[in-house]
């Protein structure tokens, strides 16, 4: 009997573990792999990393050149840091707007939740790419902010817009605004309002009970909320590329030049493993706390 | 207590603004007549008009559509397993090591699953000569691999909040594990599939990253149209795709809310 039942958990693991293997973990160490080859020209654009010499021996040629790149030429360490911070700052802008969202919506009547909440996801159901276009037509010099701007006299001429870091943060917020709200929500719905009855019932005003109860039990939500924003879009391409300026080179902009532009394929491996290796204290950190608050 | 809601209504007043206006403003220029965003010059459905005459657009769109539709019946078979694993096997020997499989794709950046990928498809290609070439087949299984992590998170926290006594009651009562599963378990996570499944559908309809990396030349998804035809600039057909899939998807999301009420007024709660 249990020898039956081991064999049929091993049968429905085996499917999910080798595909991941073969499709998502593997992958990752041919990228590793790549990093350290050096760039040739031909088709796939690398050179192998274990070789045949002509006295027939086989020898590893490992190009640290590509990481060394990294670490050295600015312009790869300020994409780096310079995504690193849009992406914080577009976490913070994030709880900003939405923790009083996931807040009302929380305190909200109870048949109405389901309604707000659904408000909230809808958007992220329909095209990413459609919604970013919406703010082109936005922001541009003969867009709609600016035809309005010009209208009441505000400005004589227009306003540059588009292709600034106020549309690059406009777009990844509005993009990323449903990873924040929905786990904050669920976070303040779990809230027991006794806790802030008994607060009121011993003189705390509302202001007071909140940054009190409210604020702490709910930092839970804005880790989880924060990192979900956060993570996407320190890797984030289409946004930057879209809305940004010239001068925002993020990294996930500057991979996808080296592959698809300069097709310098060992280059993209080694800016890959880079990112990865920054990211991964911080998804550990979120499934930390995610495992924790699951319990 | 009625500043109180006044002030909530403020919140929800600058939050769903801003989430809407820009969609509102793609739904109103689908019907302008005009080319130009802030000229006014009247009603039209020129736009869907050239929506539709446009094949290149609509080739898209079919095999986003057949590709969203294979991928996400192939992430809710592996998902579903993953999150069945995760959810009720305890610990299991390399269970941190699956864990981490399923949950990364999750966060991972699109440009390095894209990027993995399709290093992993050059590779294979150099060693087993299969892909022989990308197009369809690679995207579908990218998106396989990113779609199933969604579809493991919906039916692991599902299982999470399931009354086991049920399936204990069944086999109690002498059925089979397997029996107990597909009678008892199956039907009762059926909506949690569902859910898994129509967001795999819309993530592999929506990927526009990953899609670009792994697929090859003949087989352009939506997305990857879209992105090529917005560098150039805007466009109202675009405008006008917007809209259809914003009512496509408004209509499926009530449609799922009435289904939703009826299941859950059936089963009395």
């Amino acid at each position: 009997m249990t020898v039956r039942l081991l064999s049929g958990r091993a049968l429905i693991l085996a499917l999910p573990f080798a595909w991941l293997g073969l499709f998502f973990l593997a992958p990752f160490l041919i990228v590793a792999k790549i990093a350290l080859s050096e760039s040739a020209l031909g088709v796939p654009p690398y050179a192998p990393l274990l070789r045949w010499t002509d006295e027939g021996v086989l020898t590893i040629v490992l190009n640290l050149g590509n990481l060394a790149t990294l670490v050295s030429d600015s312009f790869y360490l300020q994409a780096y840091l310079r995504s690193l911070q849009v992406a914080a700052i577009s976490g913070l802008l994030c709880v900003l707007l939405g923790y009083p969202m996931a807040y009302a919506i929380a305190r909200a009547p109870a048949n109405r939740r389901t309604l707000l909440l659904i408000l909230v996801v809808l958007p992220f159901w329909t095209s990413f790419l459609l919604r970013v276009m919406a703010w082109i037509g936005l922001l541009a010099d003969t867009g709609v902010v600016n035809a309005l701007l010009l209208g009441l006299g505000v400005v004589s001429q227009p306003i540059a817009l588009l292709y600034t870091d106020f549309a690059l943060y406009a777009g990844i917020v509005y993009c990323y605004l449903p990873f924040m709200v929905l786990p904050l929500y669920a976070n303040l719905a779990k809230l027991d309002p006794v806790l802030l009855e008994a607060a009121a019932d011993l003189g705390a005003r509302p202001w007071r009970a909140f940054l009190t109860i409210t604020l702490p039990l709910s930092v839970p939500g804005i880790i989880a909320g924060f990192m979900l924003v956060f993570i996407p879009a320190v890797g984030e391409f289409v946004i930057p590329e879209l809305l940004g300026g010239p001068e925002a080179q993020l990294i996930g902009r500057v991979l996808w030049t080296e592959f698809f532009q300069n097709r310098d394929w060992p280059m993209a491996s080694a800016l890959a493993v880079v990112l990865l290796l920054l990211l991964v204290l911080p998804i550990a950190w979120f499934q930390h706390v995610q495992g924790r608050a699951s319990r | 207590m009625r500043r109180g809601v006044g002030r909530f209504g403020l919140f929800l007043g600058v939050g769903y603004g801003f989430l809407y206006i820009p969609i509102a403003l793609l739904v109103v220029l689908s019907f302008n007549d005009s080319r130009l965003i802030t000229v006014w010059s009247g009603f039209s459905f020129r736009w869907y008009v050239a929506l539709w005459n446009n094949e290149r657009l609509i080739d898209a769109a079919l095999l986003s559509l057949r590709v969203a539709a294979v991928a996400a019946t192939g992430a809710t078979a592996i998902g579903t397993a993953a999150g069945f694993a995760l959810a009720r096997f305890g610990s299991f020997r390399g269970r941190g090591l699956f864990g981490a499989m399923v949950a990364a794709p999750l966060v991972m950046p699109e440009v390095i699953t894209g990027l993995s990928l399709l290093l992993l498809f050059v590779a294979l290609a150099e060693t087993l000569g299969w892909p022989g070439e990308r197009g369809v087949t690679t995207v579908t299984i990218a998106h396989i691999t990113f779609a199933s992590a969604y579809v493991a998170v919906v039916v692991q926290s599902r299982l999470a909040d399931f009354d086991r006594s049920l399936e204990e009651a069944a086999l109690d009562l002498g059925a089979r594990p397997w029996q107990a599963f597909l009678l008892i378990t199956l039907p009762l996570i059926a909506p949690a599939l569902a859910a898994g499944w129509l967001l795999a559908f819309t993530l592999s309809l929506d990927d526009l990253v990953i899609a670009s990396f792994t697929s090859g030349p003949g087989a352009s998804t939506l997305p990857m149209v879209v992105f090529s035809a917005l560098r150039l600039g805007l466009t109202p057909e675009l405008f006008a795709l917007a809209t259809v899939i914003i009512v496509v998807v408004s209509l499926g999301l009530l449609l799922a809310l009435k289904l939703g009420r009826v299941a859950s007024a059936r089963l009395g709660g």
